[in-house]
């Protein structure tokens, strides 16, 4: 790990002034990622300011019948909550599908949502990875991909955003709540929060330098079956092959978000109305621009054959 | 939330620290740190109490937790396997949940109270869940074994406390330590001589025992 300052903020405002003053600041909050990749000098900054501690770690029910997640709020803490369970037990369910225990029990809200991809050439440092080290090359195609992304790639990256809670998030339709440096708050779709690779695959997210999540805010509850189906290769702790977060209404129409099949939480608005047709035209419209690789083109059936269980169970 | 407790100081758990040290900035946990030169050794105080007994370390500020209670104050119980939050050895509790001690820093946890293998129990006062490990057999070569114990003492008390699993049928519903949560809720405990199926009987047994 290479040589570090670290300062506790005192308020989020502070937070966000402390990280647009050094060129090479990093928030720190569970530290589950963060820590892993600085041991390997993959992230290597030189002042980390601890977002711990400034009171975001609450659940509030919002006036309009809605949830406002504190940024801080911890995994385990936020698959726990009465309300996710009754109200939004998708999210529950993509939270209790994720890591472990242990690293429930420390990851956060915020730091989930910004976690990075698992793509072995990103953490092998001896291969060329364009996210990594722009313009260095994609090591992925034409290497091991089985794990990565079909859909929503490009010619330089082809990686994978690896959180199950982020594709729940998406189905629930939640917006993320930031503060900038000069103190001014922003709201964003957390369908925008992400952004895809194209030819600058080390951009990963529409934040500004300094730019500090605050909150998740989901709107109130819509009801319908909820299902998190999370297809791997271990029964558990192992990333998802292939995730689906569903919210299924009685009369068949609902709404889908994919895990594990592209650089963001994939959701195809337009393709929802095909659900009732069943889910080989679902899923043939939500992955209408997939560009597989040999290795992982099964996860196309694998879509299909997932989301035929997930409208399944959803009917009981 | 910590109690605060005497300060209990000893100088063998005093991180030694060198004559180099007039080179390092040391910034007082809190205080808003001078950024370092570039690449410079940063230190850092923090004090946390650990199995009932307060600390006061001087740290780079890069030292995890793990690395703070085995390299600083010899608490060697807790074991370093693949030191990136993926085998579970170096599990411990703060403020009574189980954490992988690798992937935080020493000087996020200022305050926190924290139990290791040693503070559950020893030789001559072993904790309900080491004594049902050792009848059972939930171990070969026991380097997995305090992460073992200190996550399943953690896990009856998330059962207890009706914490959801990814198994559990209902979410909403009473949780129950059943042999399939028992394995779900250890995931992140890996055992490489696969002792999994006697950690499991250990676990089913303390869990009836508590009721
Ligand atoms: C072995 C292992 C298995 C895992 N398995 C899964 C899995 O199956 N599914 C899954 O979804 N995840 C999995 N994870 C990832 C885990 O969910 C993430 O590590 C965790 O959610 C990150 O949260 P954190 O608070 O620890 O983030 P940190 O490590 O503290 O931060 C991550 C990033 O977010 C930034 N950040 C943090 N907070 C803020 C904020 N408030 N505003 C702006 N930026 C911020 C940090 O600067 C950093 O860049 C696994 C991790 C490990 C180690
Ligand atoms: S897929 Fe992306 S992260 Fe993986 S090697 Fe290629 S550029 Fe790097």
């Amino acid at each position: 790990m290479r040589a570090f300052s670290y300062e506790k903020a005192s308020s989020p405002a502070d937070a966000a002034a402390a990280a647009a003053r050094s060129p090479d600041a990093k928030f720190i909050a569970g530290g589950t990622n963060l820590l892993d990749l600085m041991k390997l000098q993959i992230e290597t900054p030189t002042h980390l300011i601890d977002v711990n501690g400034l009171g975001l770690d609450k659940i509030e029910s919002s006036p309009d019948g809605g949830l406002r997640i504190g940024a801080l709020v911890r995994n385990t803490a936020l698959a726990a909550d009465e309300r996710v369970r009754r109200d939004y037990a998708v999210l529950s369910r993509a939270l209790l599908a994720g890591a472990s225990g242990q690293l429930r029990n420390r990851a956060t809200t915020a730091g989930n949502l910004l976690q990075r991809t698992r793509c072995p050439y990103f953490y092998d440092t001896a291969q060329p990875c364009n996210k990594r080290r722009p313009g260095s090359g994609c090591s992925a195609l034409g290497g091991f991909s089985r794990q990565l992304g079909v859909v929503g790639i490009s010619d330089a990256c082809i990686a994978t955003h690896p959180s199950d809670m982020a594709v729940a998030m998406r189905a629930l339709d939640a917006t993320v709540e930031t503060v900038k440096p000069d103190r001014s708050t922003r709201s964003i779709p957390v369908a925008d929060v992400h952004r895809l690779p194209g030819n600058t695959p080390h951009v990963e997210t529409v934040l500004d330098k300094g730019e500090l999540i605050t909150a998740v805010t989901l709107p109130k509850p819509v009801g319908g079956t909820q299902i998190y189906r999370k297809v791997r290769d271990r029964a558990s702790y192992a990333f998802a092959l292939v995730s689906i977060a569903a919210i299924v209404q009685r009369d068949g129409s609902g709404r889908i978000a994919l895990g594990g099949v592209a650089p963001k939480p994939w959701r195809v608005e337009t393709a929802e109305a095909e659900l009732p047709r069943g889910a080989k035209a679902a899923a043939e419209a939500i992955l209408a621009d997939a560009k597989p690789t040999r290795e992982n083109a099964f996860k196309l059936p694998l879509v299909e054959r997932t989301l035929g269980a997930v409208l399944a169970q959803a009917r009981g | 939330m910590p109690t605060p407790r005497q300060l209990e100081m000893n100088r063998r758990d005093l991180m030694v620290v060198a004559g180099a040290c007039a080179a390092f900035s040391t910034t007082a946990g809190g205080a808003r740190a001078q950024p370092a030169p570039a690449g410079e050794p940063v230190l850092s105080e923090v004090s946390f109490s650990v199995n009932g007994r307060n600390h006061r370390l001087e740290l780079d500020t890069r030292t995890t937790l793990l690395d703070a209670l085995r390299e600083q104050l010899h608490l060697t119980g807790t074991k370093k396997g693949c030191d990136h939050g993926q085998c579970g050895a170096c599990t411990v509790l703060l403020d009574g949940q189980r954490i992988n001690s690798c992937l935080t820093l020493a000087i996020m946890n200022a305050g926190a109270e924290i139990t290791t293998i040693e503070g559950l129990g020893g030789v001559d006062n072993l904790h309900p869940m080491q004594a049902a490990f050792v009848k059972h057999d939930g171990f070969q070569c026991g380097y997995c074994t305090p992460g073992q114990i200190c996550s399943g003492v953690a896990v009856l008390d998330e059962i207890k406390a009706g914490i959801p699993s990814h198994v559990s049928h209902d979410l909403t519903g009473a949780m129950a330590p059943t042999a399939a949560e028992i394995r779900e809720r250890m995931s992140g405990n890996i055992c490489r001589c696969g002792a999994y199926s006697n950690i499991v009987e250990a676990m089913t047994e303390v869990a009836g025992r508590q009721g």
